[in-house]
């Protein structure tokens, strides 16, 4: 028999099954997170399921993220549904302002090496980052958790992308999620999971593998798990037991990503797949920056876009920049260490921690026409909540090079070019 | 058995184009929502859809976002099943919970208005009565079925109160 991959491992000893690829299994759910999207009507379900009680009300947590702060009447009483619930079951809420439900679950300590940690949202694939097995579901399944604690999964086959080598300046991990979305396609991983094993991994900051892992379900993968490492235990603050894949573990399929060849990538609209290199699309005139989102809202992705922008001499007339931190911590950390101050100096528009403009649900809104573009995660037409507008994907690098340009442009081309006026 | 009219979409159909989320912020219910099922691709479809018809589409249908009004929308306009060459993960999901059949086969021979048939003989067949043609869909594994069969996860849980492997 062959060994197991990470998925498997994780699944096997939730289950309490030899759980392999292709299985159909019930797992124990160590964590779950239901925001203001799904869980609304994942108290629907619970109501007409009959629950009662909720099994272990202190490992579900709920989030206002994607309506924050409440733009209309209908979303204030979703908001208060939720509440009445949570104080009625003992369930912690993530309140408005708090930040993206998914970001908080890495922060909170909610998820760890070798838990099954499921949100009911399809970026919750992110907390694969720390080595745990997490994955999207839906608000029935949540209302099924919340009574029985327990999951239905099929254990998924496993691709492995193996990173080689470490980033060039200017590049980031976006630009190898992007350039692995292009390889794989918007349906290559679909029911797989994918796990990032290789020398290149090692130097990956945790902050970058929350970007890979966020990204795999843009190509369909159910989960996105890392090894746990150094830089693991040192982001959570203690040491845990991680789970390695076996050396004889059976791969569907193998892909190897040579980190130092990979230039600054940009998604085009409409589609996550649909990847060129930056310099391809340079000179496209953009009128909308956004910075923010579970991909590209953290500490460090507005530290490098600051740096782009300050280098460049601010934002380009007539773009609109909008700054959405992850979280309040985030918009904490900013806020101590200057990084806010520029943005709001450069003129951007700081919006509350959380969604915000990303799915269309709040925020601000793009006008008729607009090119956008943005850290996020996705371009469908109509994405950002105006399907007149397109949207461009990219790291936050190369988010601020449009911003200071008014146009598309590669990030390492803008800091030379910068750089040789001022000399 | 399931009988209706094939209504063709193409590949990477994601959940906001079967319902935009900016709409659910105003109303959770199908019977509001199904007003502007696909609105976004096709702005004339809501206005056409008759119960029974069966969504027919290529690759990866409902890929995006997770949410499930994506799924109770379709229900809420009649269709009883979704035949796709392949389905997001979430969305085949939220299918089977909800007792929305989804189908995996090959749809590429399959055009608007065409009349089509599901039996089940010894596994699930597509029959599309306008050509002929037959098809075979994947097999469902065990425990989908058993969900499907009760009409999705509600009824299976009023039922059973706990999965049940």
């Amino acid at each position: 028999m062959a060994g197991k991959t990470i998925s498997e491992k994780i699944l096997s000893a939730k289950s309490g099954h030899d759980a392999r690829a292709g299985d159909v299994i019930v797992c124990t759910v160590d964590s779950a997170m239901g925001n203001d999207g799904s869980t609304p009507m994942a108290l629907d379900y619970f109501d007409a399921m009959g629950g009662e009680r909720v099994f272990a009300p202190e490992r579900i947590v709920f989030a206002l993220d994607h309506y924050a702060p409440a733009p209309s009447q209908k979303t204030t009483q979703l908001h208060q549904r939720m509440r009445d619930f949570a104080s009625r079951h003992n369930i912690q809420v993530w309140e408005i302002g708090c930040g993206i439900g998914h970001q908080l679950m890495v922060e909170s300590g909610r998820v760890v090496p070798g838990t099954l940690v499921v949100g009911a949202d399809s970026h919750s694939v992110t907390y694969g980052a720390l080595n745990a097995f997490a994955t999207g579901i839906g608000s029935s399944d949540l209302a099924a958790l919340m009574i029985c604690g327990r999951i239905w999964l099929r254990v998924p086959e496993t691709i492995r992308v193996s990173l080689i080598g470490e980033l060039a300046e200017g590049v980031f991990a976006k630009d190898i999620a992007l350039a692995l979305a292009r390889e794989l396609r918007a349906d290559g991983a679909t029911y797989q999971a994918i796990e990032f094993a290789g020398p290149g991994v090692a130097a990956l900051q945790l902050e970058d593998r929350l970007v890979l892992s966020n990204l795999v379900v843009e190509m369909g993968a159910k989960n996105g798990v890392f090894p746990a490492d150094e830089k693991t235990f040192a982001y959570l603050g203690a040491r845990f037991e991680g789970v390695a894949s076996d050396l004889d573990a059976y791969y569907v399929r193998e892909i190897a990503l040579d980190l130092s060849r990979l230039s600054p990538q940009i998604a085009l609209p409409h589609h996550v797949d649909q990847v060129v290199g930056v310099g391809e699309a340079a000179g496209t005139p953009v009128q909308m920056v956004y910075l923010g989102t579970c991909t590209g809202g953290r500490v460090r992705d507005f530290h490098q876009a600051r740096d782009v922008l300050k280098a460049g001499g601010g934002v380009a007339p007539g773009v609109q920049l909008v700054v959405t931190p992850a979280s309040r911590t985030v918009l904490e950390t900013l806020t101590e260490d200057g990084t806010l101050a520029d943005f709001i100096k450069m003129g951007a528009v700081v919006v509350t921690p959380g969604c915000g403009s990303c799915c269309g649900t709040c925020g601000a809104i793009p006008g008729d026409g607009v090119n956008v573009i943005s850290t996020a995660n996705r371009n469908f037409k109509g994405r950002m909540g105006n399907s007149s507008a397109a949207i461009y994907l990219a790291s936050p690098a190369s988010c601020a090079a449009a911003a200071v340009t008014g146009k598309i442009a590669d990030p390492r081309e803008v800091a030379r070019e910068f750089a040789t006026e001022a000399s | 058995m399931i009988e209706g009219r094939a209504r063709v979409f193409g590949d990477d159909i994601n959940t906001d184009y079967i319902i935009t989320s900016r709409r659910k912020r105003e109303s959770l219910d199908p019977q509001v929502l199904r007003r502007y099922l696909f609105e976004e691709v096709d702005p004339s479809f809501a206005a056409t859809v008759e119960p029974g018809d069966l969504i027919v589409a290529g690759k990866n249908f409902g890929c995006g976002s997770a949410m499930e009004v994506a799924v109770t929308v379709v229900l809420g306009a009649g269709i009883k099943a979704v035949l796709a060459q392949g389905f997001s993960r979430t969305y085949f999901r939220n299918a089977v919970n909800n007792g929305l059949l989804p189908l995996i086969c090959d749809t590429s021979r399959i055009r608007e208005g065409d009349r089509l048939s599901v039996r089940d003989d010894q596994g699930l067949m597509v029959r599309n009565e306008t050509t002929g043609e037959i098809s075979t869909a994947a097999p469902v594994p065990k425990i989908m079925m058993e969900i499907l069969e009760c009409g999705g996860l509600v009824p299976y849980f009023r039922r059973y109160q706990d999965f049940r492997i």
